[in-house]
């Protein structure tokens, strides 16, 4: 894989499909946790830590064991199921890890850890990955690459919060109101990335 | 029938490998937790106010616990109440808490000062105080927008006519206030003090005067009556030193001579000691 497809991947994951502002998963931490720059980040570092992750586990069980190459048998039906099961121990472990060896680290991320779990992004991404017949390496970059995506939906929206909580709207559009508002035209913005990446890589 | 067993097979068995996974490494990863913590974090407030020295109230059970050096009398909002449960809990000798109240050391209210410009923005000191330096003509008083008031966990500040005032008998002694007056004007004290330099100005005596009429002008008069040398006009501001007064032979002379009334005399006991000696 050269750098410049490479860096086209990790370009369409950020921008073109960008997985809060363009495929509008993972919107609950998008709301939930986006009032303040510090949270946001955390947040958003540990989704790309958990997403690539997930990726890494679920790309082997879905080619080794539900679907394997053979042909032997065909579980593909099963997909969901195992993969919320896999991620969802497998984000128990990391944090008992951390706790362990990293007190640290598990401070700043540790309580982010069981919000991201059964997050729709990370799913998301991993059954993504599955459809669009990536192979492992591929998997991996736009996992990356959507959690980079995740990171600055998050940041440039704490960023239009920070302004919107001291504004004065009407009275009907206070609160979660303008949120969803200002969220629907930053999401507006992101759709003029559509032909950009696909112009340079092209 | 062949695909179905297989499915339920090889999800159990992966759900059986997750599992034995994570009690393993429960087994072998768990972190021991001091088994008095709890009991020390449940004794404590819980208003993470930092009154103590420590990062909230878990940050100063966790140093309880594994320093027996640090004194269980550090937490003032909690009174003595507090260090009482503190000093059962990990079994020490009991510490008498040194009740503290907050108090707004200015007395320029609108009588006696006025503003510099007409403000309009946003009602907060910290924002006020952005704009060339504050709305009043003294760069040290309050500005009485009430950041204060609203940081307050007690509901203990008011402001009225254009300067907060800490009403003491609701007042903890947490110091949220003092850490939110973009002046840094509001002093914590033992309550058991009774003179207070309600000036915080550090500007030369006459620009004081002309700026407020109940600054204090370091004419130091209150230096030359104090019989133990507890007043001293430091930086253009009487300072008192507490740990002196208890010596002296006429308690209030200080705040009676005070030619601008701006040191004051009364009673500031908080919430905690309102109660005792009363009437």
């Amino acid at each position: 894989m050269s750098v410049k497809a490479m860096l086209a991947i990790i370009m369409t994951a950020v921008f073109v499909n960008n997985y809060v502002l363009q495929q509008f998963l993972g919107i609950c931490p998008f709301l939930g946790v986006s009032k303040k720059l510090d949270q946001a980040s955390g947040m958003s570092i540990a989704v790309i830590f958990v997403m690539c992750l997930a990726t890494a586990v679920t790309w082997p069980i879905q080619y080794y064991l539900l679907t394997p190459r053979s042909g032997a048998y065909d579980l593909g039906y099963m997909q969901t199921i195992v993969f919320i099961l896999v991620i969802a121990a497998l984000v128990q472990l990391i944090e008992m890890v951390l706790k362990k060896y990293l007190p640290a680290l598990h401070k700043s991320l540790g309580v982010y850890l069981p919000l991201i779990t059964t997050n729709c992004a990370v799913l998301g991404v991993c059954i993504a990955n599955i459809d669009s017949r990536y192979g492992f390496g591929h998997s991996m970059l736009n996992s990356f690459g959507s959690g980079l995506g995740f990171f600055l939906a998050m940041v440039l929206f704490s960023g239009v919060r920070s302004r919107t909580e001291y504004c004065d709207p009407p009275e009907a559009f206070r609160g979660l109101p303008i949120t969803l508002v200002a969220a629907s035209i930053v999401s507006v913005s992101f759709f003029g990335f559509a032909g950009v990446i696909e112009k340079l890589f092209g | 029938m062949n695909t179905i067993l297989l499915a339920i097979i090889a999800v159990t068995a992966l759900g059986f490998i997750c599992a034995l996974m994570l009690a393993v490494a429960s087994r072998f990863m768990s972190v021991k937790e001091d088994l008095r913590f709890h009991a020390v974090r449940e004794s404590l407030p819980g208003a993470n106010c930092g009154a103590c020295g420590y990062a909230g109230c878990d940050g100063y059970a966790k140093a309880l616990i594994t320093d027996p050096e640090i004194k269980t009398n550090l937490c003032v909002p909690g009174g003595d109440e507090v260090s009482g449960k503190l000093s059962l809990a990990l079994d020490r000798p009991y510490l008498d808490v040194e009740e503290q109240v907050a108090l707004v050391a200015c007395s320029g209210n609108c009588d006696a000062t006025s503003h510099k410009m007409d403000y309009f923005g946003i009602e907060s000191c910290a924002a006020a105080k952005l704009l060339h330096g504050g709305t009043g003509v003294c760069s040290y008083g309050c500005m009485g927008l009430g950041d204060c008031a609203r940081a307050c966990p007690n509901g203990a500040i008011c402001v009225e006519k254009g300067i907060a005032h800490v009403n003491t008998r609701l007042c903890v002694g947490c110091g949220i206030c003092a850490g939110t007056c973009p002046n840094h004007i509001i002093r914590l004290i033992a309550d058991k003090e009774i003179i207070l330099v309600n000036c915080s100005s550090e500007d030369r005596g006459a620009v004081t005067r002309k700026n407020c009429k109940n600054g204090c002008i370091a004419c130091k008069k209150c230096e030359r009556v104090c019989a133990v040398g507890a007043v001293k006009v430091v930086d253009n501001l009487a300072r008192i030193d507490y740990d002196k007064c208890p010596d002296c032979p006429d308690p209030g002379v200080c705040a009676r001579e005070c030619p601008t009334g701006c040191i004051k005399i009364a009673d500031f006991r908080g919430i905690f000691n309102a109660e005792k000696e009363c009437c």
